[in-house]
């Protein structure tokens, strides 16, 4: 591999919060976010992902908070959850964030992703796609606002999605979430060799070798991650941790 | 340097704040103004990045700032830094962008080319890599520890004089990462994104330059 590997520690938030979820329940306050920030930053973390799960709750964006972390960070910042319009799009921008990431809103507007990417350069908007298995076993795509799966195809829709101008796309497999179970490496592997674009796994890594496979096996261009860097094995103690440089190279 | 007035020049970008951010890290002082009075009077100028080209030309052309750059640049010769896509405005030609540059350095910004990469790799080239310095200079200095920086892009620049290279980087084939000629100084990565390799850049620009 000839750039360095992308591991981006996944921050999950609630209001105020940092939280962690199993399968997107059952909530544990971790930390103040502006304190993980500042210790990420002095482990110098590549990059930073912010989920907001409540801004589905209030229909709206922490701009305040996302205020906060972006003036302590020096790193790349991605945003998630609660964009739903080209005007929300520009609201976080203008906070210095790097990139977003537009999940459910795409299954009601595919233009969202065009028009936003019009303006800021494709780059910039990424489209997560939630994964879970129906009655039938067959994998689907989730949708957060409804809180159930869809008819659509993952794998087509994430081929849809690249002529969309979808810069990346982002592989959660729901049924993972907080499992600690590693990676999906399935679904990875076969939505990473059907588009040409980047393809970035979430949910599951637990140990250095899932990062591996992920980056090497699987091709995943990025991996990110929040149980590994937040929780202290056996009792799961909170500990915000990083990976060293030298582990960092380890993964090429 | 103590004392000098440092302005980031404002035309729209979408990261002014943040380069401002790390200007203040170092602790300097900056403005952020498209006021022609401001860039006047200024010591240093930073540029920070745009979504297009095309975007930048416009929003300078409306802004009248395009005469006092050229001025405080080419002939009063006060030290420049350009970050990322702005990079592109220093060269003659481009494949991508409709808009006349600003023809400051002799070079020319091409696309990835992937039929010349080494192994499959996608474009952009997006994430930190390392930059290996091609000739002394004071923006840009060897620690003990590889410098690496975060880069987002999908062109990059060819310089027809090998003497204006100031660092390359690896993706595919080697390409020109960081430019120098005089006191224009341009890179391809933000500096603004990187970490105590950022910070130290940016405070070489304030405080040594």
């Amino acid at each position: 591999m000839q750039i360095r590997p992308r591991v981006i520690p996944c921050l999950l938030l609630d209001w105020d919060r940092l939280i962690k979820t199993v399968k997107f329940k059952n909530e544990k306050y971790i930390w103040d976010p502006i304190n993980a920030v500042k210790i990420f930053n002095d482990k110098q973390a590549d990059e930073l992902f912010f989920i907001d799960k409540s801004a589905s709750k209030r229909w709206s964006i922490n701009l305040k908070l996302l205020e906060k972390i972006s003036s302590q960070s020096f790193m790349p910042l991605w945003y998630a959850w609660g964009i739903k319009s080209l005007n929300d799009a520009q609201k976080v921008f203008s906070l210095w964030f790097e990139k977003i990431s537009i999940n459910s809103w795409t299954l009601n507007n595919n233009n969202l992703i065009t028009e936003i990417s019009k303006i800021y350069w494709n780059q910039s908007v990424v489209v997560s796609i939630d994964i879970k298995k129906n009655i039938f076993w067959k994998y689907k795509v989730y949708s957060h606002i409804d809180n159930k799966n869809t008819k659509l195809c993952p794998f087509e829709y994430a081929k849809k999605l690249e002529k969309l101008w979808a810069w990346e796309i982002i592989i959660n497999d729901v049924d993972n979430d907080g499992c600690m179970n590693w990676y999906n490496y399935d679904l990875i592997k076969i939505i990473s060799d059907i588009v040409s674009i980047p393809v970035i796994a979430l949910w599951g890594a637990w140990k250095f070798s899932h990062l591996k496979k992920a980056l090497h096996e699987w091709r995943a261009s990025a991996v990110w991650v929040w149980s590994m860097f937040i929780f202290h094995w056996p009792y799961r103690a909170v500990l915000i941790n990083y990976l060293s440089n030298e582990d960092i190279l380890k993964l090429n | 340097m103590k004392g000098e007035k440092i302005v980031i020049i404002d035309y729209g970008a979408w990261n002014m704040g943040a380069v401002l951010n790390i200007v203040k890290k170092v602790w300097a002082i900056a403005v952020i103004s498209s006021e022609v009075s401001d860039i006047e009077k200024a010591d240093k100028l930073i540029l920070p990045w745009v979504w297009t080209f095309d975007t930048w030309m416009l929003n300078l052309k409306k802004s009248g700032l395009l005469s006092i750059l050229n001025k405080k640049v080419l002939q009063d010769k006060i030290p420049i830094l350009w970050i990322c896509l702005g990079f592109q405005l220093l060269w003659k030609k481009s494949e991508e962008w409709k808009e006349k540059w600003l023809w400051w350095i002799d070079a020319k910004s091409i696309k990835f080319n992937r039929d010349l990469f080494s192994e499959r790799l996608k474009i952009p080239h997006m994430g930190w890599n390392n930059i290996d310095i091609k000739k002394r200079n004071a923006l840009l200095q060897n620690t003990s520890e590889q410098l690496r920086f975060y880069f987002v892009h999908s062109y990059h620049m060819v310089c027809n004089n090998k003497s204006d290279i100031l660092a390359q980087t690896f993706y595919g084939y080697d390409f020109v990462s960081a430019i120098n000629q005089g006191n224009i100084y341009g890179t391809q990565f933000h500096p603004e994104k990187s970490h105590k390799f950022g910070i130290e850049t940016i405070n070489n620009f304030v405080n040594n330059i």
